[in-house]
């Protein structure tokens, strides 16, 4: 299928994925639009992170198709795999720095061994990323260990643009972090996104930074997505789920499962 | 009923198991000859498994080759064989335990380190983060370690053979009485190079075992600090049971009449 530019740029059909007896996608279906930034909202353990490994390839689902600027990914091998993984970049929850490599190796990593760009280059484009999320050039000869959870973030969020990809993940980036930092962070997000055309996929459950940054926000309840609706009207969804989960109440629809 | 229901799950889990270890070494094995290889991880990987390793297996090998030169006296001395110690330490080190001390000696320090490191790195996501930088985890991580192991573990049991049986020569001249230079002569004439080869040969398979259950359960390493604990306990008691298993079969196989 030819891409237009009606086609979204990923769009997941029907996804299942369980783990044993354990079913953590049940047929879930999703679509980003191109330079859209949506956020996905849901409880911890209901499958989020699953979702965003599924559409990168890191697990294979059990049904249903990922597509990617409207060509189906699922299948993919080698070359062809490779080909589309070079659109996306990602923000880890713990940041997942390379602890064996200081902070501009790091952030260069995806430039020199994913892509063969010469160490010298790639160090200047790994710099220049490091001040857009407000890290000196110091910073760049440290090791990950000697940061602070919130400039191990910047670094990986560093790492995430540093090839400019087209769609970047960003899984719970502000868990973890101090209120400010996490605005920081959030900020940070909103700067070097905007404005860009790069699509965004992120997943919280901190509604602060979900208002924050999605212009549409989609809710993950049991594997599946329960609402879907831009940020603006996520406060008369009148859906009792996304009510309870964005008032963040105890009593509800919402069972907590405290055995998983 | 409950005890099939176990016997049962027991069984699944184990059949599981081995299919993703399959799974696994087809994918690390096809890995190794399609490009591209890191030459500088290589490297770094032959001096942390092989060169690092040299004072351990060098220290058993000579302790080794000492006691076993004292237990052919005392055990020759019966028959009045003790002039033989200098033959049969050589056939001793060279055949059986140098290769398998050596072994098990990397399998405990380098076994364990891979499984500790790759574990870690899997529980916190640098592996699932190499494939979003377009890096391949297995020809980043396994590839490298697996060729450094199968290149220097026969560098490693040469080199240990060599200090094992200087260890039996050694308590052989200063406690037993013997003359070192008939010791030598002796040592050198019994010596075959079919002795020495088929401890090179297993060298290289116990060299695989052991990256490969380092990187396996440190690959396939859940939850936190206790996964990786398991993770790095699960690689070295697998890589000894298997470089065990896997010198009698090769005994078996080098030896037969």
């Amino acid at each position: 299928m030819a891409r237009t530019a009606n086609t979204p740029k990923v769009e997941l059909r029907g996804v299942k994925k369980r783990f044993g007896p354990k079913v953590v996608l049940d047929g879930l279906d999703l679509t980003i639009e191109a330079g859209q930034s949506l956020v996905v909202i849901g409880g911890s353990g209901t499958g989020k992170s699953v979702m965003i490994k599924c559409v990168l390839g890191i697990l294979r689902p059990d049904a249903g198709t990922i597509l990617v600027d409207g060509k189906e990914v699922t299948r993919l091998h080698g070359r062809a795999r490779d080909a589309v993984m070079r659109k996306f970049g990602m923000l880890f929850q713990g940041a997942a720095l390379f602890d064996s490599m200081s902070v501009w190796e790091n952030v260069a990593f995806g430039l020199i061994q994913g892509r063969g760009m010469r160490r010298r280059k790639a160090k200047d484009i790994a710099m220049e990323k490091l001040v857009k999320v407000g890290l000196g050039p110091e910073v760049g000869q440290l090791s990950p260990a000697e940061l602070s959870g919130g400039m191990q973030k910047r670094v990986g969020l560093a790492r995430a643009i540093a090839a400019d990809p087209e769609i970047i993940f960003f899984d719970e980036p502000t868990t973890g972090l101090d209120p400010i930092m996490a605005d920081v962070i959030n900020n940070l997000i909103v700067d070097t996104v905007k404005g860009t055309g790069t699509t965004t996929l992120s997943i919280t459950h901190d509604m602060v930074s979900a208002r924050k940054i999605a212009d549409r926000i989609a809710m993950l309840y049991k594997g599946k997505i329960i609402w879907d609706g831009p940020t603006s009207e996520i406060d008369n969804s009148g859906n009792p789920f996304v009510d309870q989960f964005i008032h963040g109440r105890a009593e509800g629809p919402i069972k907590m499962e405290v055995r998983s | 009923m409950n005890i099939f229901r176990a016997v049962g799950r027991v069984t699944l889990a184990f059949l599981r198991e081995i299919g993703r270890l399959s799974v696994f070494t087809v994918n690390a094995v096809t890995s190794i000859v399609r490009p591209p290889i890191y030459w500088t991880l290589l490297l770094k990987q032959i001096m942390r498994i092989g060169y690092f390793s040299l004072p351990v297996v060098g220290l058993t090998a000579f302790f080794t080759g000492g006691a076993l030169a004292l237990q052919i006296y005392i055990g020759g001395n019966r028959y009045g064989a003790e002039s033989f110690v200098p033959q049969i330490v050589v056939l001793g080190i060279t055949r059986e335990l140098g290769p398998v001390i050596a072994g098990l000696m990397v399998a405990g320090r380098v076994a364990a380190a891979i499984a500790a490191e790759l574990g870690t790195m899997r529980v916190t996501e640098q592996i699932d983060a190499l494939t979003t930088l377009s890096t391949n985890p297995i020809k980043y991580l396994v590839v490298p370690r697996l060729l450094a192991a199968i290149i220097t573990m026969p560098f490693l049991v040469a080199i240990g053979d060599s200090i094992g049986v200087f260890g039996g020569y050694v308590v052989a001249t200063q406690s037993l009485g013997f003359t070192g230079s008939i010791y030598l002569k002796n040592t050198i004439d019994f010596m075959t190079f079919h002795d020495v080869m088929s401890g090179i040969y297993k060298a290289v398979v116990f060299g695989f075992i052991i990256a490969l259950m380092g990187c396996y359960n440190g690959f396939h390493s859940k939850g936190g600090a206790q996964g990786v604990g398991t993770a790095t306990t699960n690689a070295v008691v697998s890589a000894s049971i298997l470089i065990l298993a896997a010198n009698y079969l090769l005994t078996n196989l080098l030896f037969s009449k």
